[in-house]
């Protein structure tokens, strides 16, 4: 670094350490806010998703009494009736509407003439779909019951002489292919946005203040009356704002690979690769985005006149990254060496299939790295250009 | 020494500077006095190379401010209109900013700095965070770390504006202070008080062109006026008669 460069680069670096609003965005907001948010929605939307079948579920049933063989098959599905039970079916569905209960079962007396005359027997289940702990419960219990249902069939059959394999014309199996990582990187895909954010917002302040922030506060012309030129003076900025962007996405990397172990992935046959290994060889995989983002953000907020008005600009720039991801995960594009040309969107398909523990495409990596870098410097280029404009000081 | 030829600026249709010409010297403090949007500003941003002139040349101790820019503004120390400082420093750090800029050696860097906080009377809050100065305060630091690379040609835009009795004259006390020890001073006011007070040039300025360029007393006796408002007022109306007559 030249002379002037490491002075001004040095200067920003201490200002901002000092600035509480630069380092919130850079050390708490993207790098703590963003996994840990995304963290616990994932846990609440799994929690809510799964069916526990070890769990217990208990059910109050009205009439137990009448078919103690269908209460030990329950028993035997983890799903124990209850002793609280309502007195009819009227209070029955009461409770179930006021959410007193969640599903109750109603077994009629006549259960056992019914079954031995092979009449069909009628049970029924009540509960409230608009519920969906309450969908979740009944579902489970419904299939409890068309469970018991078939093995009685079958007994009737075996009874009459007919094997129980009359009923069953097709054996239908699906086979997943998807291997464990491959599922849980379709979930964890979303998550190079939340990277590239991070990035983002950790270089926001310095980036706006290098120019319409000096400008506002009017230390920006005194600047430009000093023997140094305009593009060390720019660079300068640019490079203090890449150094708080670089420690902005390490910091989310490794907040993320810690909340990460407080997500059950795992129950849904997900393992995730997403070790201490990640979040170094993903640091490098996307900090090239860091001089584009910086200069990105200097070059929309050196066309505004305040502070405020080129944070409402760069919020266009915090979007328009996802715009690229977003449309390869709707069509689900598979990496190409033609895609790797494009910023943000080449670094979101190499942290995937990083995460999906895939062999990297070393030729992949040096054109995604070398495409943005060239990119970010022709932008840095371009703010050099603007900085040397008269209208610059408004 | 600040040689100004035919200097000629235009922001689209307006021009704002039409052909000034002057010399401020060395050991003087010289007044650019005018109305507002006389050109003031813009003269003195061409001189601290901000502003690129359209035409004409200038010169600070004969480093042309647009082949050798970064030349002619080590030779400057300038205190633009509304100079701020970085709110997350303290008075001192701002100072040590520039100081690093202006290239000062490292050696005997903290020496001159704090010679310049003592030179200017900021010791008292030296080491605080600029953030909460009041306008004085600022505008004194302003000028601490445009003095550090100790200039030999002294530009200040309007530097007594928003300042109260006290800062002016302390202001005034430390150019006349500047002037004793050689150096050219150079400074723009719309204030006819100020600059007659201080200066021992005054170059009056209306709508882009220098209306006169004389002592304070020459001026009194070309223009017939003994008060120098008055003399102000007539020297602005040889330039541009019209507007007068309509205020």
């Amino acid at each position: 670094m030249s002379g002037a460069l490491k002075i001004v680069f040095l200067k920003e670096v201490l200002d901002n350490f000092r600035d509480r609003r630069t380092l919130l965005s850079a050390l708490l907001l993207g790098p703590l806010f963003g996994p840990i948010l995304f963290a616990f929605v994932i846990n609440l939307s799994l929690k809510q998703s799964m069916t526990d079948e070890e769990e217990v579920l208990e059910v109050p049933v009205i009439g137990r009494e009448y078919a103690p063989n269908l209460m030990r098959f329950l028993e035997s599905q983890n799903i124990q009736p209850t002793d609280d039970v309502p007195a009819n079916r009227e209070e029955a569905m009461r409770a179930v509407l006021d959410g007193d209960s969640e599903v109750v079962l109603i077994i009629p007396a006549s259960i056992s003439d019914d079954l031995a005359a092979t009449i069909p027997a009628r049970i029924e289940v009540i509960s409230d779909r608009a519920n969906t702990t309450a969908r979740r419960e009944s579902r489970r219990l419904v299939s409890a019951l068309s469970n018991y249902n078939q093995q009685l069939a079958a007994l009737r059959l075996t009874v009459r002489g007919v094997s129980p394999r009359v009923m069953r014309p097709l054996n239908i199996d699906t086979v997943d292919v998807s291997t464990p990582s491959g599922r849980s990187a379709m979930l964890l895909g979303m998550l190079s946005y939340f990277f590239i954010f991070a990035l983002l917002t950790g270089g926001m302040n310095l980036a706006i203040d290098s120019t319409a922030g000096e400008r506002e506060r009017g230390s920006l012309e005194p600047l430009l009356c000093l023997p140094v030129t305009r593009d060390q003076l720019i660079v300068g900025k640019i490079l203090a704002a890449c150094l708080f962007m670089s420690l902005s996405l390490f910091l989310s990397l490794s907040t993320f690979y810690v909340t990460l172990k407080f997500v059950p992935l795992e129950e849904l046959g997900m393992t995730p690769s997403f070790g201490p290994d990640v979040v170094v060889i993903g640091f490098f995989l996307l900090v090239p985005f860091v001089l584009l983002g910086a200069a990105l953000i200097t070059l929309v907020a050196s066309f505004t006149k305040s502070y405020k008005e080129a944070q409402t600009w760069v919020s266009v720039v915090l979007l328009a990254p996802t715009l690229p991801i977003l449309v390869v995960s709707i069509l689900m594009i598979r990496p190409s060496t033609g895609l790797m040309f494009v910023p943000s969107l080449s670094q979101h398909l190499l942290l995937v299939s990083l995460i999906k523990n895939e062999t990297m495409n070393m030729l992949h990596v040096a054109i995604s790295s070398s495409s943005t870098l060239a990119i970010g410097a022709l932008a840095t280029f371009i703010c050099a250009r603007l900085y040397r404009r008269e209208g610059l000081l408004g | 020494m600040i040689v100004v030829e035919d200097l000629h600026k235009s922001f689209g249709e307006v021009k704002a500077v039409r052909g000034i010409s002057f010399t401020a010297q060395n050991g003087r403090i010289t007044g650019l006095l005018g109305p507002n949007g006389a050109g003031k500003s813009t003269t003195l941003r061409a001189l601290y190379t901000v502003l690129k002139p359209d035409h004409g040349r200038a010169t600070i101790d004969g480093a042309d401010v647009v082949k050798e820019p970064l030349l002619a503004r080590s030779r400057i120390g300038a205190l633009p209109h509304g100079a701020g400082l970085y709110p997350h420093l303290t008075a001192r750090e701002n100072i040590q900013y520039y100081a690093k800029l202006y290239g000062l050696p490292d050696d005997g860097m903290n020496e001159r700095i704090q010679a310049v906080i003592d030179e200017i009377g900021i010791g008292d809050f030296a080491d605080r965070r600029s953030k909460g100065f009041s306008q004085g305060q600022r505008t004194k630091v302003a000028l601490a770390r445009a003095l550090v690379h100790e200039p030999n040609n002294i530009i200040l835009d309007e530097p007594t504006n928003g300042l109260d009795v006290m800062a002016t004259r302390s202001l005034r006390e430390l150019i006349r202070k500047l002037r004793d020890s050689g150096k050219c001073v150079l400074f723009s006011s719309h204030v006819m008080q100020e600059v007659a007070a201080l200066c021992d040039e005054i170059i009056i300025i209306a709508d882009g062109q220098v209306a006169l360029h004389d002592t304070p007393d020459n001026i009194r006796e070309r223009t017939g006026y003994d008060d120098l408002e008055d003399a102000f007022v007539c020297a602005i109306e040889m330039v541009t008669p019209e507007t007068v007559q309509s205020v």
